[in-house]
């Protein structure tokens, strides 16, 4: 697509859903209402692990307002999805009440079913459960994963004996916590039945997901269950499956002939509705004494639930195989498990904890070497993706740190601990890459021109917050030439043509080309309709003699010809100009298959250390990404800084604290679960490189939703150690931590 | 959440009267006033408060803070601690407490909060706040401590027994008490004045018990003394994050530097005790000293002595002094 200095392709172009959101009539899923609905609040257990003994609900049965409670053996069925089922996944697939067993605290055992909210949380509150309780697994140390049985996820020449002779090493073990997704929106489920179809407004990343992974558990066919999700209260991943509150309303819903809403409250997002595995990852390097590295080898693992309830890898080697060049190399991998409720992914899964530990060994190894940590990256660049031996579609990762470097003055960098002051306050300088898989996958898309002068561009995907309705106005704007408030994006609704799940930064590489295709083919039609038509200027003309531009049909050679199409469609009666549109996933396709998709960034970073009272604060961060060419920058760069201040909540304060007795976590709530406040929000500079990726799609458009959580933590452990000398290998980096290892740390290192 | 009858009091004494009919006025009252709600509303959708019947005082005519001809000033029970903060003669006189203020919770949660209210918060503690934990003896005497054992990394050291080691939260308070403020109660006709340093209990055996408060006592005043010409003061909050988060460790300092001696000195802790944690011990330690790093340094030392933690709070001992140090060095240089 040629796109002109006018174009509105890279624009910052406001949210054209911004209005609604701001005047509050944004209709989010839990905003559905229903005459004669009934309100679900689920029971949860309060053990770790065990057994339901005696679960009695009768008290709760005559209370004001309940109609009905649910439990296992007291529900009507819900069925297993199809293990491996790539179109219908979902990480806990157990479904709810399935057995007696209790796997994790939290976990739901038994639903109230109530004319009222309130009186349906009385009625929880009221159903008494007794537990044979055992003591649940949940050790912080999952070194029980590094055994034979992990899973060899990467390999190339002769890792062993390549870091068994390398001059200069490392060999680090780094953790990361659990960290758990707080979207301000919890996790709603209203569901309808009118007998035969469900229509389940859900809090989803995944509306065809959603329907599959439904349909199966429900055990209706497809067709009978239909999705929306119109607006999202944010995700973060933690939306992309669907979690046992969808099921539990749905079948109530059936059950009962009344719709049926069911809101999770704040303490089950921590519970049963995913999180962020923690991960321990060893990570060995080797390399010459003038900086070549020869063997990175990346062992990890994660914990997960009880494999019965569900199985998750937190897939930490995501980047490790092809950002370094190195001819020796080996990841592995492994799970074990734990009595917790399910992970799932969160914003850049794997990639982020992975490239926590990656980026710190490098840092570490740097160090080792008396080298300057983006020197020593430098000079490790790989011409191309050594793991599968193939040219990058587009890699510009030096141009991020050496254009990063200019913009931090990086030049000042003096790199002995504690060295840089501003005033009384300690400054630390770090840095750290960060990479995220570009790519595309199937996607329907169809486009209307209709005869009021609008377009109507549809598909069965969803803005999650991130500006996709913006994306998808503005690519239909740039084709058809008609302004953006003429344009009408629906997403959304599974009914419309199948469109990708909103995750792993997918979603505009994806539905670019689906769209593309579709305005070409319904301006086809469009002009098609413009020559056969009566009483129109271009009647008995060819098509290709003539074109859209502006929204108006003209002769190519003659401009004074233009006609609104809307005038043409009229004296045509007909109402529609139709296009259809496909993408398909760039790993099938052979034009492709022999490219390596990557987006890359560089963060550099400053923290301000104040040892006289312990306080560690982000002061400032430049970052430079590299995504392909940026469709709007208003929403690019809102994307890259939210996930640097997410960054900053991932290495200073996030995790998720399980009471090492019973697994409950302690703080289950968003006061005492720390996140990132505007307080704690640095001085942040992005800048993009917006160098096209043409392989992936005409635009050249990588995802970039992802990528700018990657690596931040990294850079803020490698700066708090330029600051005070102390490596933090566990996030979050804790005060006290600091304390106690500043003053012992008397061997300060350049 | 259990039902609850409200009602609105027309004037203090009809809202003590109301309140009277409780039999007690600590964990497990009958009868709740509401003020900004930001604790009560939270505990009662927790179910750890179940008052069958709130008061609404919200119109009571409490909410204004004036100077009193002694020089001291009378701030009303309901005046909103973000009104408080900002008040001319708090900020020129006593800026301990204005920035003990607003280092609390949020601007909107301050906004609601209320000068009673906030003497009155609740502790934070994670199992105080979980019914699924059946042993908390503030909520059941006599049940037990699930956070002795459990994760307390932000539990008291000071003040604690073995029946709790349950922290109390405000910052507020913390700056009243080096302020030596007095609170004024109403109990139907009659009116009682009690100084803040004996207004909280410690948790020994009845951690239940929680301030001297009776049924029927309602909160109307609290009044600070007239402020200590040449006395300066401050208030250094340390956390994990730069904002809403409840104290690890705080430290409010009043202290009157006559030439190199200090003359007179009033040092309460946030973050670390069972109650606002006043310390006499700093307070000896520094008064007739001079003004330095080594004096301070035995202030901390002195007042951390006694200090008790727990597994996961160690780090709170170095922590408090190095806030109070701070706090010193701050407004005497
Ligand atoms: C998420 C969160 C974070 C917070 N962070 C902080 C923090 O960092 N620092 C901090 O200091 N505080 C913090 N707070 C606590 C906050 O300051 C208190 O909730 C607030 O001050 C309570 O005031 P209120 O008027 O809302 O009290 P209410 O909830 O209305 O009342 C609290 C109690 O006091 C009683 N009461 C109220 N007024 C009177 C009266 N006049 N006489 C007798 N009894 C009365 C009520 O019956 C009730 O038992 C936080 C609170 C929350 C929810």
């Amino acid at each position: 697509m040629a796109t002109t200095p006018a174009s509105i392709i890279g624009r910052a172009v406001p949210r054209i859903d911004g209005p609604l959101k701001t005047s509050g009539t944004a209709k989010y899923s839990s905003d559905h209402n229903f005459p004669n609905m009934v309100y679900a609040v689920p029971v949860c257990s309060t053990i770790g692990k065990g057994r339901i003994r005696r679960l009695d609900s009768s008290a709760a049965e005559v209370m004001p307002g309940v109609v009905r409670v649910y439990r296992h053996g007291k529900v009507p069925p819900i069925y297993r999805p199809i293990p491996h089922d790539r179109t219908a996944r979902i990480d806990e697939s157990r479904p709810p009440f399935e057995d007696e067993r209790i796997y994790y605290n939290g976990q739901y055992v038994a639903l109230a079913v109530a004319d009222s909210y309130e009186h349906a949380k009385a009625a929880a509150g009221a159903v008494k459960v007794e537990y044979d309780a055992e003591t649940p697994n949940v050790s912080l140390d999952l070194s029980d994963g590094f055994n034979d049985s992990m899973q060899e996820e990467s390999k190339r020449g002769d890792v062993d004996a390549a870091f068994a002779s390398a001059p200069v090493k490392i060999d680090e073990t780094y953790v990361t916590p659990v960290e758990t997704h707080n979207p301000i929106e919890l996790h709603a489920s209203v569901a309808t039945w009118d007998g035969s179809r469900f229509v389940l407004y859900e809090t989803t990343q995944a509306v065809m997901n959603h329907q599959a992974v439904m349909a199966q558990m429900l055990g209706v066919p497809r067709e009978n269950v239909q999705i929306v999700m119109k607006f999202l209260g944010s995700g973060f991943g933690g939306k992309l499956w669907p979690w046992p509150q969808a099921m539990l309303a749905a079948v109530a819903a059936r059950d009962l002939n009344r719709p049926v809403k069911l809101v999770i409250d704040r303490s089950m997002m921590f519970t049963c509705a995913g999180h962020r595995p923690r991960t321990q990852q060893r990570i060995r390097l080797g390399a010459t004494p003038d900086g070549k590295l020869v063997s990175l080898e990346h062992d990890y693992a994660n914990h997960s639930s009880i494999s019965t309830v569900g199985h998750f890898r937190e897939n930490c080697g995501e980047a490790t195989p092809f950002l370094y060049s190195t001819p020796n190399l080996r990841v592995r991998s492994n799970v074990v498990d734990r009595n917790v409720g399910t992970p799932t992914p969160m914003r850049g899964p794997g990639a982020v904890p992975g490239l926590f530990a990656l980026e710190s060994g490098i840092d570490e190894l740097a160090i080792k070497l008396k080298m300057d940590p983006v020197q020593f990256r430098l000079m490790n660049e790989p011409k191309l993706d050594e793991s599968k031996g193939m040219p990058f579609s587009s890699r510009h990762l030096k141009e991020c740190l050496t254009q990063g470097a200019e913009k931090f003055g990086w030049s000042a960098y003096k790199p002995e601990i504690g060295s840089m002051r501003r005033g009384d306050i300690t400054l630390g300088w770090g840095v750290a890459s960060c990479s995220w898989i570009a790519g595309r996958g199937a996607c329907k898309a169809t486009l209307s021109l209709r005869d009021d002068g609008t377009a109507r561009i549809a598909c069965a995907t969803q803005d999650i917050g991130t500006g996709t309705y913006t994306v998808f106005a503005q690519v239909v704007s740039e084709k058809t030439g008609l302004p953006l408030h003429k344009i009408d994006v629906v997403l959304g609704n599974s009914s419309l043509p199948p469109g990708p799940t909103s995750g792993g930064s997918m979603v505009t590489g994806t539905v670019i080309p689906a769209i593309i295709q579709a305005a070409d083919a319904a301006i086809r039609q469009l002009l098609t309709v413009a020559t056969t038509a009566s009483d129109t200027p271009f009647q008995n003309r060819k098509p290709e003699e003539l074109v859209l531009t502006e929204g108006r049909i003209q002769l190519k050679s003659d401009a004074a010809s233009a006609v609104p199409f809307e005038t043409i469609l009229k004296r045509a009666n007909i109402r529609t100009a139709e296009g259809e549109g496909n993408s398909g996933p760039n790993s099938t396709d052979p034009q492709l298959r022999n490219y390596s998709f990557h987006s890359f960034g560089a963060h550099f970073l400053e923290v301000e250390w104040d040892a006289g009272i312990a306080r560690l604060r982000v002061s400032r961060v430049v970052t430079v990404i590299d995504v392909g060419r940026i469709v709007n920058l208003k929403a690019a760069r809102n994307q890259v800084e939210g996930a640097i201040v997410m960054g900053v909540g991932m290495g200073m304060l996030e995790r998720t604290i399980y009471d090492p007795r019973n697994g409950r976590p302690v703080n289950n709530n968003v006061a005492d679960y720390l996140m990132a406040t505007n307080a704690d929000c640095p001085e942040i500079d992005v800048t993009f490189l917006d160098y096209p990726d043409k392989l992936l799609n005409e635009v050249g458009a990588r995802g970039v939703g992802e990528i700018g959580l990657a690596g931040v933590a990294a850079a803020i452990t490698n700066a708090t150690y330029h600051a005070t000398g102390v490596r933090v290998r566990e996030l979050p980096i804790r005060l006290e931590t600091l304390m106690e290892q500043e003053k012992g740390s008397t061997t300060r290192r350049a | 959440m259990i039902d609850f009858a409200l009602s609105r009091a027309s004037s203090p004494a009809e809202a003590s009267e109301q309140a009277a009919k409780s039999k007690t006025a600590q964990q497990g009252a009958q009868v709740r006033y509401v003020a900004g709600g930001t604790t009560l509303i939270d505990l009662m959708k927790l179910d750890v408060e179940t008052p069958v019947r709130v008061v609404d005082i919200n119109r009571l005519e409490l909410a204004r803070t004036e100077r009193q001809p002694d020089g001291s000033l009378r701030i009303g029970a309901m005046v909103r601690n973000a009104d408080l903060a900002h008040d001319p003669n708090v900020v020129r006189d006593y800026p301990v407490l204005s920035q003990g203020l607003l280092s609390g919770a949020t601007g909107q949660l301050r906004n609601m909060a209320t000068t009673g209210g906030n003497l009155l918060q609740r502790t934070r503690c994670s199992y105080f706040r979980d019914l699924a934990y059946a042993e908390c003896n503030k909520r059941t005497p006599g049940s037990g401590c699930s956070a002795i054992g459990g994760h307390n990394r932000t539990h008291a050291i000071l003040g604690t027994s073995e029946h709790c080691i349950a922290t109390h939260p405000s910052d507020m308070a913390v700056a009243m008490m080096a302020l030596e403020a007095r609170i004024h109660i109403l109990n139907g006709q009659s009116e009682r004045e009690v100084p803040i340093g004996e207004f909280y209990l410690l948790p020994g055996n009845t951690p239940n018990l929680e301030n001297v408060l009776k049924p029927g006592d309602l909160i109307t005043y609290v009044t600070l003394p007239p402020p200590v010409a040449g006395a300066r003061s401050h208030y250094l909050k340390l956390r994990d994050r730069a904002s809403y988060e409840f104290a690890l460790a705080s430290a409010a300092v009043v202290i009157h530097v006559d030439g190199e001696r200090i003359r007179k000195a009033r040092i309460a802790f946030g973050g670390v005790g069972t109650r606002p944690w006043r310390s006499p011990e700093a307070e000896h330690a520094l008064e007739g000293k001079a003004a330095d790093e080594a004096t301070f340094r035995a202030a901390a030392d002195a007042a951390l002595r006694n200090a008790k933690p727990q597994r996961d709070n160690a780090f709170k001992v170095e922590l408090a002094k190095r806030c109070l140090i701070r706090a010193l060095t701050t407004v005497t240089t």
